[in-house]
Formats: structure tokens, sequence, C-alpha cells
């Protein structure tokens, strides 16, 4: 399951990021990694970004990202 | 002199520290990268001795000599990490070897994604003070932190801040004073985030509390179906507010000229001897009892006029606006909503926030682009910026002067720009080569802003705007009356007839505006108002005002910020597009001459335009990544 199949107000852990160096970077540096624990707050429709909150900080992640971005959810 | 390092994540308050430390009054606001570039000051410690101790007056020497200390202090770009990815970063992290002391601001509402940089700051081996800010608002987000423990696991001293307030400033002075120590033990973290977790297990605490009501309105402005609306409504409400405080207080600041200034311009007018050329620069054409002072077009009573009583009203509530809706936090929630449509024009979200700062003034819109990271997109937002948003000072004019002429020409202007922008967006976007990134950014929490920081913020903002303008405006007007009594503008006129008249249908004197338009905006639109042009030559004079060139000084920036071949090819752009619309409205207004059904037509055609293009754009992509 994607990022953006995560339905709002779900919790999952991210499992795995499709993506390069600098994309894991980034997003590692705001908090989100490999193991993280999100939870889904909104999704702007027509393809627009997904917001996800990771411990106090929420971060809007496009489309294009969030596909790619593997999640699992918790149990 | 020691220097200093303010470094951080982006929007953890490092410029509300600087102001605190320096007195120096840096824009704060709540988005990230709102430093882009640095800001450096001068922090003066007292050390107190025994023998001056007990001295406390303000004439004693006494303890000036030889017992105070300089620092340099400079307020560093926020950054997330080391290996810098934006423009910005760079600067961050240019500047990382000339520190000797480094402060490490914090916002302690989300201590454990800051301490990446932390333990990243912690490996350079340089002297660090950990600022834990935003300490007021852990206590009601439910979040306990031990900042002892956390100074001890660091092993570095940990101080908490309210910078907003200056609370703690004085103890952060204090461990400044008795930096560094003698030697900085070498560190070094394996697993960083292993490391991290460790420490916020030991030093943090979470309580769960109910949801507060910034939270909530928070929730339902990036909902999935009313974030939309809400935020085209709030667009809509803040300019007709703007609109409607800026038309009342021009009200008042008419009743007062007339009351105090128009005697005062009439005396001299009589001192003047009633006319010559003095007369015509200075005060220009008044008859009768009162002075048009839209229409004069002197020195003192135009010049003066434009910039007091019509732009002043205008850029302060505009800027009052601005200034709340940037410190609550709604820019960001802006980007993340419009994010997709922007891609349409080959941008992300993010470029929503310079164009918002530019609509008050295009410099630091611009200088917002830095934060971008794609070369493609610093170049399209920058261009599209400098074309199609028009500053506020001039804005307010065209509200003004155009308003006369009723409200469908107003419309019909604004929806001319939006056309450019729409169009120009999607072919640039269509053109330009390099890829468009996907947004990833961090939305921050609202935060009511706080009146003395608005209050000192705005000050600054009219200050500027004061300092800035009315030299130029006074000038420009009075370059313009001297060139016109010369001859020279007549002169002009003639050259540039074939475009001005022939192709555009404004009259010669239209070529006034033109020129003073290079240096300043709102006097050139003022520029048309005499001579007396029919609606859709307005509406062609003032678009292609808005979109011939920016202001000398933003046209600056930008050769600052893309380069010199980035800024020719913006330059070229400029030219082709105000050919193109200059033609395109004078023929659409010769054929219907309606500002509805033109406005109307326009935009839909753009909407159409931006719609093809974008769907081939993404075709080609596809098929290129399939």
């Amino acid at each position: 399951m994607t990022l953006t199949d995560l339905k709002i107000g779900e919790e999952a852990i991210i499992t795995t990021i499709n993506g390069g160096h600098g994309i894991h970077a980034k997003l590692e540096s705001m908090g989100l990694r490999e193991g993280s624990r999100v939870t889904k707050k909104s999704a702007v429709p027509a393809g627009g970004p997904v917001i996800v909150q990771t411990g106090n900080t929420q971060i809007a992640i496009g489309a294009g990202m969030a596909n790619r971005i593997i999640v699992k959810n918790t149990d | 002199m020691k220097k200093i390092l303010l470094m951080g994540n982006p929007n953890v308050g490092k410029s509300a520290i600087f102001t605190s430390l320096t007195g120096i009054n840096v824009r704060t606001s709540n988005y990230p990268g709102t430093t882009v570039s640095y800001a450096a000051g001068i922090l003066t410690v007292l050390r107190k001795n025994s023998s001056c101790a007990s001295c406390c007056k303000s004439s004693c020497k006494g303890c000036s000599v030889g017992s105070t200390e300089k620092f340099e202090v400079i307020d560093v770009p926020g950054t997330y990490r080391l290996d810098p990815l934006s423009e910005a970063e760079k600067v961050a992290c240019q500047l990382l070897p000339e520190g000797d002391i480094i402060i490490n601001v914090v916002d302690a509402t989300n201590l454990e994604r800051n301490l990446n940089l932390t333990l990243q700051l912690l490996e350079m081996n340089k002297p660090v003070v950990v600022v834990l800010n935003m300490w007021d608002d852990t206590v009601h987000k439910g979040i306990s932190i031990d900042p002892e423990k956390l100074s001890k696991m660091l092993g570095v001293p940990v101080v908490t801040t309210t910078g907003i307030t200056g609370e703690g400033i004085d103890k952060l002075i204090e461990y400044i004073m008795n930096y560094p120590p003698e030697s900085v033990t070498k560190r070094e973290y394996k697993n960083r985030w292993a490391a991290i977790g460790e420490i916020i297990n030991a030093v943090q605490n979470l309580e769960h509390r109910r949801h507060t009501f910034l939270e909530r309105l928070q929730d339902i402005s990036i909902h999935p179906f009313y974030g939309i609306p809400i935020a085209i409504l709030v667009i809509i409400a803040i300019f007709r507010v703007i609109i409607g405080i800026g038309e009342y207080l021009i009200g008042l600041m008419e009743q007062l000229f007339e009351r105090f200034y128009t005697p005062l311009i009439m005396s001299l007018s009589r001192v003047l001897g009633g006319g010559g050329v003095l007369h015509q620069i200075l005060i220009g054409d008044i008859s009768g009892e009162t002075i048009d002072y839209e229409a004069a077009m002197g020195v003192l009573t135009t010049g003066v006029f434009l910039e007091i009583g019509i732009v002043l009203p205008y850029i302060l509530i505009f800027y009052i606006v601005l200034g709340f809706l940037e410190d609550l936090g709604y820019l960001p929630r802006l980007a993340v909503l419009f994010d997709r449509f922007m891609h349409r024009v080959g941008l992300h979200g993010f470029s929503i926030i310079p164009m918002m700062l530019a609509m008050g003034c295009n410099i630091p819109g611009i200088l917002a682009v830095r934060n971008i990271e794609s070369r493609r997109q610093r170049f399209i937002t920058a261009t599209l910026t400098a074309i199609t948003i028009p500053c506020f000072a001039q804005s307010a004019i065209i509200f003004s002067i155009t308003a006369t002429y009723g409200t469908g020409y107003v419309v019909a202007i604004l929806g001319t720009i939006l056309s450019v922008w729409l169009v120009l967006g999607s072919v640039l976007s269509f053109f330009v080569k390099g890829t468009t990134d996907t947004l990833i950014m961090e939305v921050p929490p609202y935060r009511l802003p706080a009146f003395k920081v608005q209050l000192r913020n705005l000050g600054s903002r009219i200050y500027g705007f004061l300092t800035d303008a009315f030299p130029y405006v006074l000038g420009g007007i009075l370059f313009v009356n001297i060139l016109t009594i010369l001859g020279v503008m007549d002169f002009i006129g003639k050259l540039a007839a074939p475009v001005i008249t022939g192709i555009f249908g404004l009259p010669e004197g239209a070529v006034a505006s033109f020129v003073v338009g290079i240096v300043r905006k709102d006097a050139a639109v003022a520029l048309l108002e005499p001579l007396n042009i029919s609606g859709a030559q307005m509406v062609v004079g003032v678009t292609l005002l808005i979109i011939y060139f920016p202001c000398m000084a933003t046209f600056v920036i930008m050769l600052k910020e893309l380069g010199f071949a980035d800024t020719f090819k913006s330059f070229m752009i400029m030219v082709i597009v105000t050919l193109l619309a200059g033609t395109y409205i004078r023929a659409f207004m010769a054929v219907f001459n309606d500002p509805w059904i033109y406005v109307i037509f326009t935009v839909l055609l753009s909407f159409a335009v931006m719609l093809v293009l974008s769907r081939i754009a993404d075709r080609r992509h596809r098929a290129k990544y399939a």
C-alpha cells in the first residue's frame, strides 16, 4: 500500500521509500524515513499533495512522491 | 571579534532570537524560508567586575572601559541538513566554518526532527549551545522536556527560550559570555537516528490532550473538500477588505488634504505668481477653489498625494493583512492546496509564497525564489512574478484611477494579467528545460501572531516603503515635468510613436508613463490619468505598464538571483509578451468594446490554452518515462 492509498486519519509505518539519495535525504531531514510512524492528515483531491503527521510535524508530500512511499498499517 | 552563528531548521525562530540578541529587526514569520540571506549584527555584553557591580549610573564610564565584549551574531537561513539542496541552505553551510560559537536553535515542540541537525552540528567539533525555542508552546502541546538531562546527554549547554517574547535570552547571553570551553570533545554518531531515539526516550514525555482551537482550524484549512473553497473565500475576502478599507482611508486622506494641504499649496501658488515654469513643475495645473490632486501633475501636488493619499493607505492595510497571514502560518497551506494547479505552469505549490510576497513589493518576492531547488522552477517563478504581478503601490493607483471608468475595466485589467500568467506559465513550462520537483514541505502549526512583532514588522515595511518610494516618485514627476517643458518628452513620444500609437493605440503622451515606469510603477500609472484616454486604452496602458518591465530595483535583484543569461531571457520574454498582449487587447476592444465580454472570453481562452498545453506536456512526460 502506498501513502496515497492510506485512508485519512489512519496511522501507518513507512516500509520503503522508492527514490534516490536526494529524496531520501530530504525526507529524512524532516523526520520521514523507513520505519517512521505517520498519520495521514489530509489529501488534496485531484492529484494534490498528501499531508502526513509524524511527531509534531506536518509534512506535505506531492502526489508524485506519495505514490512512491510504501506503508503498512500498524497493528 | 568572535562570530556566533544562529543555526537550525527552517521556521524555528532563529530570526526572533537574532532580533533579541542584537536589537536589529529582521523579518520573522511563520513559514519555512523567511530568511533567504544572512543578517549580521553585534551583541555587546557587559562583563560585571567586582568593583563595578554595585554601580548603576548610566553616566559611569568605569564599567564600559575594558569590560564590554562584542560578538558578531549571524542569522543563518534555516537548514535541515549540512549537505545543502537549495541556495538558501548553501548559504548556511558556507557560513559554518567561520563560526566560533554555534547557537543551534531548536523547535522544542519538534525535538526529535530537530536533533538530526543538532547531532550533525556536534560532529563538526565546534562549541555548540542548544536553544530550546518555542518553550511556551510545549506546555499547551502536552510536551515535557528535561533540559538538564538533554544537556548531559548532548554534552553541551541547553537553554530554554521563547524567542517572540525574549524570555530566556538573558540566560543565553550568560552562556555565550562563558563560552567557548577550553576544549570541545570530539563526537561521532554512528547511527544518528538510533542516538536520537535514545535521547528522545530519556528526555521527552508526551501527554495526550484535547485538540486546541488552532489545531481544529489547522485541520479544516487543509481539509480535502473544504480546504480549497475556504482558500478561495479567504482570498476574495482579503481583497474585499483591503479595497474597502483602502477606499475609506483614501476618502479620509482626501478630506485631510483639502483642509490642511490645499490652503498651503494655494498660497504657494500665489507666491509663485500663479504660473510660470516653476509653478508648472511644483504645482502643475490647478484652477478654481479645489485641487484635482490626481491630475495636477505637480511634484508637490500629485507627487505628494499619490504616495500619502492613495498608496500609503492601501499599503498599510495590505501589509497588516499579509503580515497576519504570514505569522499565522496560512501561506504554506495555500502552497499545499494549489500545488496541483501550479504544476500546470511547471511549478509546485511553494511558488505561491514568492508570488504572494511580490504583491506587496516584487523584491522580497524575487528573493524568496532562492528557496526553490530547481533552476527551471526558479526561472519560471521569477519571470512570471516580474511580468504579471503588480506591486501594491501600483495596484493602489490602478484601483483608484481605473475605478472611475467602471468596475468592468478594473476586472478587465486583473483578468488580463491572470490570463498572461496562465498562458505564459504553461508556455514556459512547455519549453523551459529541466524537471519540476515534487513538493515536499513542512506545514508549520498555526501560531497566533504576537501583536508587538506584527507592529514592528509593519513599521519596518512602511518605513521601507516611504523612504524608498518618496524620492523616486517625487523625482520621477520632477523629471517628467522638466523633460516635458524642454520638449524632450515630445521628441521621445515621436520616436516611440510607431509602437505606442501604431501598435498599442495610445496617445504619444503615454510615453512618459513608460519612461517613469522603469523606475517607479505607481507614478507611471498615475501619469496616464491626465491623458483623457478611453476605457479600452486604459486597459491597454495599465496592463502594459504592469508587464513590460518590473521596476529597476526588481530587475537588479533578478540579475543577482538568476544570473545574466536567465535574466536576459526573461527580459526578451517581457518584450515579446508586451507586444502580443498590447496587440491582442487593442484588437479585441476594437471589435467588442465591452470590458466584460473581453475579460470573460480572454480568461476562458487562456484557461483552455493552459489545459491543452499541460495535457500535451503530461503526455510527453509519460511517454518519456513509461
